[in-house]
C-alpha cells in the first residue's frame, strides 16, 4: 500500500482519484496498522466527514475476527483504502456506504490478501451519488496458493441520482488456490421510477420518497456495527442533503 | 366529487383516453368495467398522477380543485387513493414505517398533528383485522414476497389506514380467490360505503360487484364511455359479452 512517489491515474489504484487533492496531501502519513491476535475480535466504525485519505493496514491472527464499517461521505476527495491479509480461519467482515453529491469524488480500495486456509471474507459497498459526484469501489480478493478453502464474496451496488453522476465499480479476483468460493457482483442503477410513485402516491413528497428508497438502499451495511444507530443517523442525514 | 370533462390522454404519444366524462357525487359508488385495452388502468393512471401519462385536452377536478395539476401527493393528501393493479414490491421498506411516514406526510399537508407510533399501530391494527391480514405482514417489506392476493389485500389495509375520501381501485379483485373476494369487498364497503366518500371501481368482471354494489356501472370502449348505467347494466355485460354493448 505504502506509495513512496506521487500516484498518478496511470496507477490502477489511484485512476479514478483525484490527484490534485492527493498532492495536496502529500507525503502521506504512514498507515494505519491494526493487527487482530489470534482468536481475537476486533470491531472499529470510520466516518470520513472530513475529505481525507485514510490507510489501513490490517493483519487478522489465525481464527480471528475483524469487522470495518465504513460512512465515506465528507470532503471533496474521500478515500478510505484497505489492505487487510487474513490467517488461518480468519474473519473479515466490510459494510461500507459512501453517499457523495455536488462534485465530491469518494473512493473505497480494498486488497483482501487470503493467505492461509479457510477464512472467509465479506465486503458489502452501497454508494449514493448525486449532482457531478464519483463514487468509486475498487476491491481486490487474493488468495494464495495454499489459501484452500476461502469463502468470501464482494457484493457492490451503486445508485445514480442524476445522469452527470459516476459510479466505478471494479472487483478483481486472483486466485492460485483451486478450492474456493469467491463471490462478487456488481451493480449500478437509478432510483425504481415505480417504487418512487407507489410511495408518492400514498402521500410521500418525492424528496421524502426517495429518501425512504435510499435508506433501504444503504441499509442493512452497518449490522452488526458497534455505533449503528450513528452511522444510520449519519447517513440518513447526508442522503436527505442529496434529494 | 370528482368531476372529469372530456378527457384525452396519450401514453407514449399513442392517445388512449379519447374524450372521457364522467361525474362521481359523495356517497356513490361506480363501477367501469370494459375490455381489454379500452383505457382503464390508463384512467386511474392518469387520475392518480402517474409520470408518463400524459393528459392532452379536458379535465378533471376533485372537489372544485383541478386535479390534473396536483403532484401524486398532492393528490393523496386531498384525499384520493388509488388501488394499483400490480402494487409494487419495494425490499428494505416496511409497510408499517412507510404507512406511517405516508399518513402523517398526508396529516402535515392537511395541517393536522402526526400521529404517534402507538396511535398509527392501533389504526393498522385495526384496519388489518377487518382485512384479516397478519399484523406481521404488516412488518415485513412493502409486498415482498407477497402473494397476488396478498397484495391486493395490503392494498385495502393500505386504504383503511389512509382513510380517503375517493378511491379508484384498478382491478383491486383480480388474484383474489374465493374467500379473498368476499373479505376485501367486505373491507371496501366497511372503508368506504359512507355519505362523504366515493369509490370508482375498475374491473374486468362482475364477480366483485356482488360483494360491493354499484350505484352506476359505465362501459369503458375505445378512450371512452359508451354506455352507462344502473347495477343491471354489470349482469347485461357478464351475460352478453363487451362486443355486444360497446358496438
Amino acid at each position: 500500500m505504502s506509495v513512496t512517489t506521487l500516484p498518478s491515474r496511470r496507477d490502477e489504484a489511484w485512476r479514478y482519484s483525484d490527484i490534485d487533492a492527493v498532492a495536496a496531501a502529500w507525503p502521506l502519513p504512514a498507515p494505519e496498522s491494526i493487527v487482530v491476535p489470534a482468536g481475537g475480535d476486533f470491531r472499529r466504525a470510520i466516518v470520513q466527514d472530513k475529505g481525507a485519505i485514510h490507510q489501513i493496514e490490517m493483519i487478522i491472527g489465525k481464527g480471528a475476527t475483524a469487522s470495518l464499517h465504513i460512512l465515506n461521505i465528507g470532503g471533496a476527495y474521500g478515500r478510505i483504502e484497505l489492505a487487510v491479509t487474513l490467517h488461518e480461519g480468519a474473519d473479515f467482515t466490510l459494510g461500507a456506504a459512501q453517499i457523495g453529491g455536488g462534485e465530491q469524488n469518494l473512493e473505497i480500495v480494498t486488497t483482501v490478501t487470503h493467505a492461509e486456509p479457510g477464512a472467509t471474507s465479506r465486503q458489502v459497498v452501497r454508494s449514493v451519488l448525486g449532482g457531478t459526484a464519483t463514487g468509486t469501489y475498487l476491491g481486490k480478493v487474493a488468495v494464495a496458493r495454499d489459501a484452500q478453502r476461502t469463502d468470501s464474496e464482494q457484493d457492490v451496488k451503486a445508485m445514480l441520482l442524476n445522469r452527470s453522476a459516476t459510479a466505478n465499480a471494479k472487483p478483481e479476483l486472483e486466485i492460485f488456490a483451486d478450492d474456493v468460493k469467491c463471490a462478487h457482483g456488481c451493480a449500478i442503477g437509478e432510483l425504481d421510477g415505480q417504487a418512487l410513485y407507489y410511495l408518492q402516491s400514498r402521500g410521500l413528497p418525492p424528496a421524502e420518497a426517495k429518501t425512504m428508497l435510499l435508506q433501504a438502499f444503504v441499509a442493512g451495511v452497518f449490522d452488526g456495527a458497534g455505533e449503528e444507530t450513528r452511522l444510520q443517523q449519519l447517513a440518513l442525514a447526508k442522503l436527505g442533503e442529496l434529494v | 366529487m370528482l368531476k372529469i370533462e372530456n378527457l384525452h390522454a396519450a401514453v407514449a404519444d399513442k392517445p388512449i383516453l379519447k374524450g372521457l366524462s364522467l361525474a362521481i357525487n359523495a356517497g356513490e359508488i361506480h363501477a367501469i368495467m370494459g375490455p381489454n385495452g379500452a383505457g382503464k388502468s390508463t384512467l386511474s393512471y392518469v387520475l392518480g398522477g402517474r409520470p408518463g401519462y400524459e393528459v392532452t385536452e379536458g379535465s378533471a377536478t376533485f372537489d372544485g380543485q383541478d386535479l390534473l395539476g396536483m403532484d401524486p401527493h398532492e393528490r393523496a393528501a386531498a384525499g384520493l387513493f388509488l388501488g394499483f393493479q400490480y402494487p409494487v414490491e419495494i425490499p428494505g421498506v416496511s409497510n408499517v414505517q412507510f404507512l406511517r411516514e405516508s399518513l402523517n406526510a398526508q396529516r402535515k399537508a392537511r395541517g393536522q398533528e402526526p400521529l404517534s407510533g402507538g396511535e398509527f399501530l392501533k389504526v393498522a391494527r385495526e384496519k388489518a383485522a377487518l382485512l384479516r391480514m397478519d399484523m406481521d405482514m404488516l412488518k415485513r417489506p412493502v409486498n415482498v414476497g407477497f402473494s397476488g392476493g396478498e397484495k391486493k389485500r395490503n392494498e385495502m389495509v393500505q386504504m383503511g389506514i389512509l382513510d380517503p375520501r375517493l378511491a379508484i381501485l384498478d382491478e383491486t379483485d383480480s388474484g383474489l380467490d374465493i374467500d379473498a373476494l368476499r373479505t376485501v369487498g367486505d373491507g371496501i364497503n366497511t372503508i368506504m360505503r359512507h355519505p362523504d366518500k366515493a369509490v370508482l371501481l375498475i374491473t374486468h368482471y362482475q364477480r366483485l360487484l356482488d360483494y360491493v354494489q354499484p350505484d352506476f356501472v359505465h362501459v369503458l370502449a375505445g378512450g371512452r364511455i359508451v354506455k352507462s348505467g344502473g347495477p343491471e347494466l354489470a349482469l347485461e355485460l357478464e351475460r352478453e359479452g363487451y362486443a355486444e354493448i360497446a358496438a
